[in-house]
């Protein structure tokens, strides 16, 4: 077979050019961020570089009892449960919207088109858009009222196109050929629904606790007084010359990793247990 | 996507989409058509917004020298980088889906590229100062290696650093549209292109480049918003020295100087939609979305 089609016979000469290509990028996205955890272990000598001298945990102490590191703890108490709400919103609302967009009904066009916008409207003026509203309702903000639902105009577009790819790929026949065999509205949903759609809605909740958990701009006005963790960072960007910024750097990613290895590993048992059938 | 069956109400329909309808009316619609509409009120020092209809917000902007060099500067940043995370994007998705021949190794390499989307953006740019700071790595390794005799100055808090962190952040945005395209490619086309005579460059440019163009519009779209929006990054990696579209935004609010911030943010906003309305024209996304 030639080998000009990349996907058979050996491999030809892009193969090797384009793994080494690959091989960069990992390099370049992987890179800083390994260097930023080896240097949260900077010992007393507070260099912002390496090389790493005296090993120790000192900047992640200095990051849970804060003398010049600002509110890190309280902001994360704020953040966690804000993306733990703005995830549970953005499955409950998508994953219905997603279902009510596979019949055609007057105003989804519309409805479609505005979440897009609501997708790639600066995250900036959506902000002051939020504030505004919230000065003119004379209500004040707060990252609980005017935070969440700066999120949740993020959070919930991207579950909405989501919820389109996966529900693409549920063939109304299915559903069809279940009520055929005389399965019930409910038995057709929970075993021929859900094991289709369930994986896609882990997804999209993954979106919607990452998308509010990191989300800088939208959350810039709209919080309040009270800072998110991204925001309490921000800050910290500029007051903070110390490791400590590394330390939390470090934290917040394992947090991160941590929630990217839930969603995926229960994809992975759930695809699982499917194929090995029930 | 279904026929709708006459006989069923579409009541549980309208129920289902609502609670979404209510976010985007209460947290989209109503703050950007208030944005419109403070644009035209008039700024009054310690009053704040008063209500009025007045271009002169705009007519102050548009005169103004800074905000087209702020502009300009912008475009500027998008166009690189846009040209950047495309060229990388697509030979990526190319490589995942056309040359990595097991299915398992090709999702693993692009959850290998996606899971940094899942962790901080901010600290993400951060940690690039070690790497490329006065005393950062690069800089430390080209010194010793006898290179250069003097660190170099422009890794840092420069235009360049700047680009670096927009690549570093928005590539993934292209990856992810342009792979879900390019996996949809039925293999066995390029097989007939090449038996019907075309040659490796001609597969790509006459089938795999047209029939990923739904996934490079997305992109596309994705990098564009995300850099004219961006204020932060610019901010953070130019060291205060360049400046953004949204830069300007960002000097009025300090001021509590919300009418003109609006008009500024209408213009950003206008622009945006241009862009975004011009890629909507080369690919109808929806039909292309629901396939």
């Amino acid at each position: 077979m030639s080998s000009a089609s990349p996907s058979y016979g050996s491999r030809p000469w892009t193969f090797y050019v384009l793994a080494l290509l690959f091989t960069l990028f990992v390099i370049f996205l992987y890179g800083p961020m390994l260097a930023v955890l080896v240097l949260s272990f900077q010992g007393p000598s507070a260099s912002l570089v390496f090389p790493l001298r005296d090993p120790s945990l000192m900047w992640f102490d200095e990051l849970f009892n804060p003398r010049r590191t600002g509110d890190v703890v309280g902001a994360f108490n704020r953040s966690l449960p804000l993306a733990l709400v703005v995830m549970t919103l953005t499955v409950l609302i998508s994953v219905t919207a997603g279902f009510a967009f596979r019949r055609r009904f007057k105003g989804a066009t519309l409805i479609f088109y505005t979440a897009i916008a609501s997708l790639i409207v600066p995250g900036l003026v959506l902000s002051i858009g939020t504030i505004v509203t919230f000065r003119y309702l004379g209500l004040s903000a707060s990252w609980n009222t005017s935070g969440l639902g700066a999120h949740l105009s993020w959070a919930l577009p991207f579950g909405l196109l989501i919820m389109f790819a996966v529900l693409g790929r549920l063939n109304p026949s299915y559903e069809e050929a279940a009520y055929d065999l005389g399965a019930s509205k409910w038995q057709t949903v929970k075993e021929v629904v859900v094991p289709i759609v369930f994986p896609g809605m882990i997804a999209v909740a993954l979106f919607g606790f990452t998308l509010s958990y990191d989300e800088f701009p939208r959350s810039w006005l709209t919080v309040g007084s009270k800072n998110t963790l991204p925001l309490e960072i921000w800050t910290m960007t500029t007051n903070v010359t110390s490791p400590a910024l590394y330390a939390l750097g470090t934290v917040t990613t394992i947090i991160s990793f941590l929630v990217i290895a839930i969603a995926l590993s229960s994809i992975l048992f759930i695809q699982r247990k499917r194929s090995r059938g029930k | 996507m279904t026929p709708a069956p006459s006989s069923r109400s579409m009541l549980p329909t309208y129920l289902q989409v609502a609670p979404l309808t209510v976010v985007l009316t209460f947290f989209f619609i109503i703050p950007v058509g208030l944005v419109v509409l403070v644009s035209f009120f008039r700024y009054q020092m310690l009053v704040g917004i008063v209500p009025d209809f007045t271009l002169k917000n705009y007519v102050d902007l548009l005169t103004n020298p800074t905000t087209w060099t702020l502009y300009r500067s912008t475009l500027k940043f998008t166009l690189i980088v846009l040209a950047i995370t495309f060229v990388l994007g697509f030979w990526i998705a190319y490589f995942l889906v056309f040359h990595v021949r097991n299915l398992l190794t090709a999702i693993g390499l692009f959850l290998v590229c996606t899971v940094p989307f899942w962790t901080s953006n901010i600290i993400r740019m951060i940690s690039w100062r070690p790497v490329l700071g006065k005393e950062g790595l690069i800089n430390t390794a080209l010194l010793n290696s006898g290179a250069i005799d003097r660190p170099i100055e422009w890794l840092l808090y420069s235009d360049f650093s700047v680009i670096v962190a927009y690549v570093h952040l928005f590539t993934l945005f292209m990856i992810v549209p342009i792979f879900n395209s390019m996996a949809r490619i039925d293999k066995s086309l390029l097989e007939a292109a090449v038996d019907a005579g075309a040659t490796r460059w001609g597969v790509i440019w006459n089938v795999v480049l047209p029939l990923s163009k739904t996934g490079i519009a997305l992109g596309a779209l994705f990098v564009v918003t995300l850099v004219m929006g961006d204020f932060f990054v610019v901010t953070v990696m130019s060291g205060g020295l360049s400046g953004s579209a949204t830069s300007g935004i960002f000097n009025d609010l300090q001021f509590l100087n919300y009418p003109r911030a609006a008009a500024n943010a209408v213009i950003l906003l206008i622009i945006v939609l241009l862009i975004a309305a011009s890629i909507f024209r080369l690919v109808d996304v929806r039909k292309e979305l629901v396939r």
